[in-house]
């Protein structure tokens, strides 16, 4: 649906973009990560025609955007970062404007009411834009990128701004919406990619960095094997401790032992690490059992989206987060799971 | 084109700017049609239309002055640059609608014309010249003037700079009378915007302005189209 090679943009001597490739296919929904600043939304500017690139190559649907500006265009609904709304007009004489302006052929009525109906604005379609809140603004803008039903959504930080509850309902909509859409959208935040996107990149630098489910990214980047492990020494005490640290740093390809804090009464989590190649979790095993202790727990650490996003930013080789504040680090990633939709827009804007 | 025609024209009069253009420029003009025209007891309407270059001078930039530079403000340029339509079809769509409320401004001569109808004979011929003649030189400067408003996203500093690139065209006579080289001065007088206008109000229907006044609304409309288009690729 899109194809995008070797795109390239340069401001003066800045280099926002350097050398991007990547395809999309009908109905994935492409998520772009990146710090601020990394070049999503140049490239997003770049992918609807709005900026030319210095080099590079863009076919969305098979149509250069260059050669043919207007057919490719008409492929593509955009919402930029900030949604392209006339404040002094009502939401239905601005909707009614682009779809004059997308030269939309279905029926005019019928279809607006399709969009608002979408978008939750049909309560509000006779309102002057400029008394809105932001999260009705952003749905204004989202509704008129899907005016004409284009096959391709580019979404540039949807949910920037917006409450909780309309931040849930704007994500389940670009979910509903990429089941009959292509879509790309944009953003700075973590877990709304990872609750969104079948496909993420990560740009950083004006890079593409990373490419792939967050599954695959993760893999690519595990490179150690860390774990979390509860045992029970013999004493039940902290005199354990020591003992139990000694001893597991003697196993055969250990990197890195600590002694967490006391989770039950005498009882202590180890953040243990080993080299790539080994797994250490029957060996581990065989030392517990020879010294009479019990394993009460042990737990993987994957690496979250949020360990690879800062791995992959900072440009670090270990992930220092999870290395010195494991729990944490372990208890984030529970919360994200467990209130990913509501808990993470303190900060987005 | 026709869909940013209707939203600017619509967007005239919900910003108040129509009223305030033609508000003002029905005071002026009936103020010049009075002292100039019935008082002095005339049928002849040139008086009115010498007088009104300047205020057509000072109240175009008004017209103009938010056409681009809101867009480009407020972002709203991006809805436009990104939807399947060209760019001349942007320019175009916002000139024709300020040239349309000029006309509605400028149209009110014929009832000017009604009123000293009743009250003698109205030299017709000269009327119309006339009135042709401010719609070129309104074509003309509306086409200056959004160019201007292309190049700033401050409305006010699209407005000044406007009036005084109308003003400066407007004082090349003046320039002109100060050279001694004939040629340069010839050339210069040859741009005069006033010179040519003022011809029309003396009864004389030059072609070449014509031509010269629509040659300036074109070049500038492809100016302001080049600038959108030169910011894509800045």
């Amino acid at each position: 649906m899109i194809e995008v090679k070797n795109l390239s943009k340069k401001y003066g001597d800045k280099q926002a973009v350097r050398n991007i490739s990547f395809k999309v296919e009908q109905g994935e929904i492409l998520g772009f990560l990146g710090p601020n600043g990394a070049g999503k939304s140049t490239t997003m500017n770049m992918l609807t025609g709005y900026i030319s690139s210095t080099s590079g190559q863009i076919l969305v649907n098979g149509t250069d955007i260059f050669e043919d500006p207007k057919k490719a265009k008409s492929f593509i609904g955009y919402l930029p970062e900030i949604p392209p709304l006339y404040i002094d007009m009502t939401i239905e004489a601005y909707l009614n404007f682009v779809y004059d302006l997308k030269k939309c052929k279905l029926p005019r009525k019928a279809h607006l009411k399709d969009v608002c109906d979408l978008c939750k604005i049909t309560d509000v379609k006779g309102r002057i834009i400029k008394n809105l809140s932001k999260g009705y603004r952003q749905r204004v803008g989202l509704a008129q990128a899907l005016i004409n039903n284009p096959p391709v959504l580019i979404l540039d930080e949807p949910t920037v701004g917006l409450d909780p509850n309309q931040i849930i309902e704007i994500r389940s909509l670009i979910k509903k919406l990429g089941k009959r859409h292509t879509v790309i959208l944009s953003s700075h935040i973590l877990p709304e990619i990872q609750a969104v996107c079948d496909r993420i990149i990560i740009i950083n630098k004006g890079e593409v960095s990373a490419d792939g489910t967050a599954d695959e990214i993760a893999k690519q980047l595990t490179n150690e094997h860390k774990m979390t492990v509860r045992i029970e020494g013999t004493s039940k005490t902290s005199a354990d401790k020591d003992e139990i640290v000694k001893a597991i740093k003697s196993l055969k390809g250990i990197k890195y032992v600590r002694a967490d804090m006391e989770r039950e009464k005498g009882i202590y989590d180890y953040d243990v690490e080993a080299d790539e190649k080994t797994d250490i979790r029957r060996s581990l095993n065989d030392l517990c059992r020879q010294k009479g202790w019990n394993i009460l727990m042990l737990q993987l650490s994957d690496l979250t989206l949020e360990d690879i996003f800062l791995k992959i930013t900072m440009g670090e080789n270990d992930v220092k987060v999870s290395e010195e504040k494991p729990r944490i680090r372990v208890e984030l990633n529970t919360v994200q799971k467990d209130t990913a939709e509501d808990d993470e827009n303190g900060g987005n804007d | 084109m026709g869909a940013i025609y209707r939203r600017e024209m619509n967007a005239f009069f919900i910003s108040g700017v129509a009223y305030v253009f033609l508000s003002v420029f029905y005071l002026l003009s009936g103020y010049f049609f009075y002292a100039g025209v019935i008082s002095s007891g005339r049928t002849d309407t040139s008086p009115l239309f010498s007088s009104m270059f300047i205020i057509v001078l000072f109240l175009i930039p008004i017209l103009t002055m938010r056409l681009l530079s809101e867009e480009k403000k407020n972002k709203t340029d991006q809805g436009l640059l990104t939807a399947p339509v060209g760019l001349w079809d942007i320019v175009l769509g916002k000139y024709f609608a300020a040239l349309t409320l000029f006309i509605i401004a400028e149209s009110v001569v014929f009832i000017y014309a009604g009123i000293l109808a009743y009250l003698g004979d109205v030299v017709w011929t000269t009327l119309i010249g006339n009135y042709f003649a401010m719609l070129f030189l309104g074509a003309a400067f509306i086409a200056v003037g959004l160019f201007i408003s292309s190049l700033t996203e401050n409305q006010m500093a699209s407005a000044v700079a406007s009036m005084l690139a109308l003003f400066v065209l407007y004082l090349f006579d003046s320039f002109a009378a100060n050279i001694s080289n004939e040629y340069i001065s010839k050339a210069i007088i040859s741009l005069s915007f006033y010179s040519r206008y003022i011809e029309f109000t003396q009864g004389i229907f030059s072609l070449p302005s014509v031509v010269f006044f629509l040659s300036v609304a074109f070049i500038f409309n492809f100016f302001t189209v080049r600038v959108l288009d030169k910011r894509r690729w800045g």
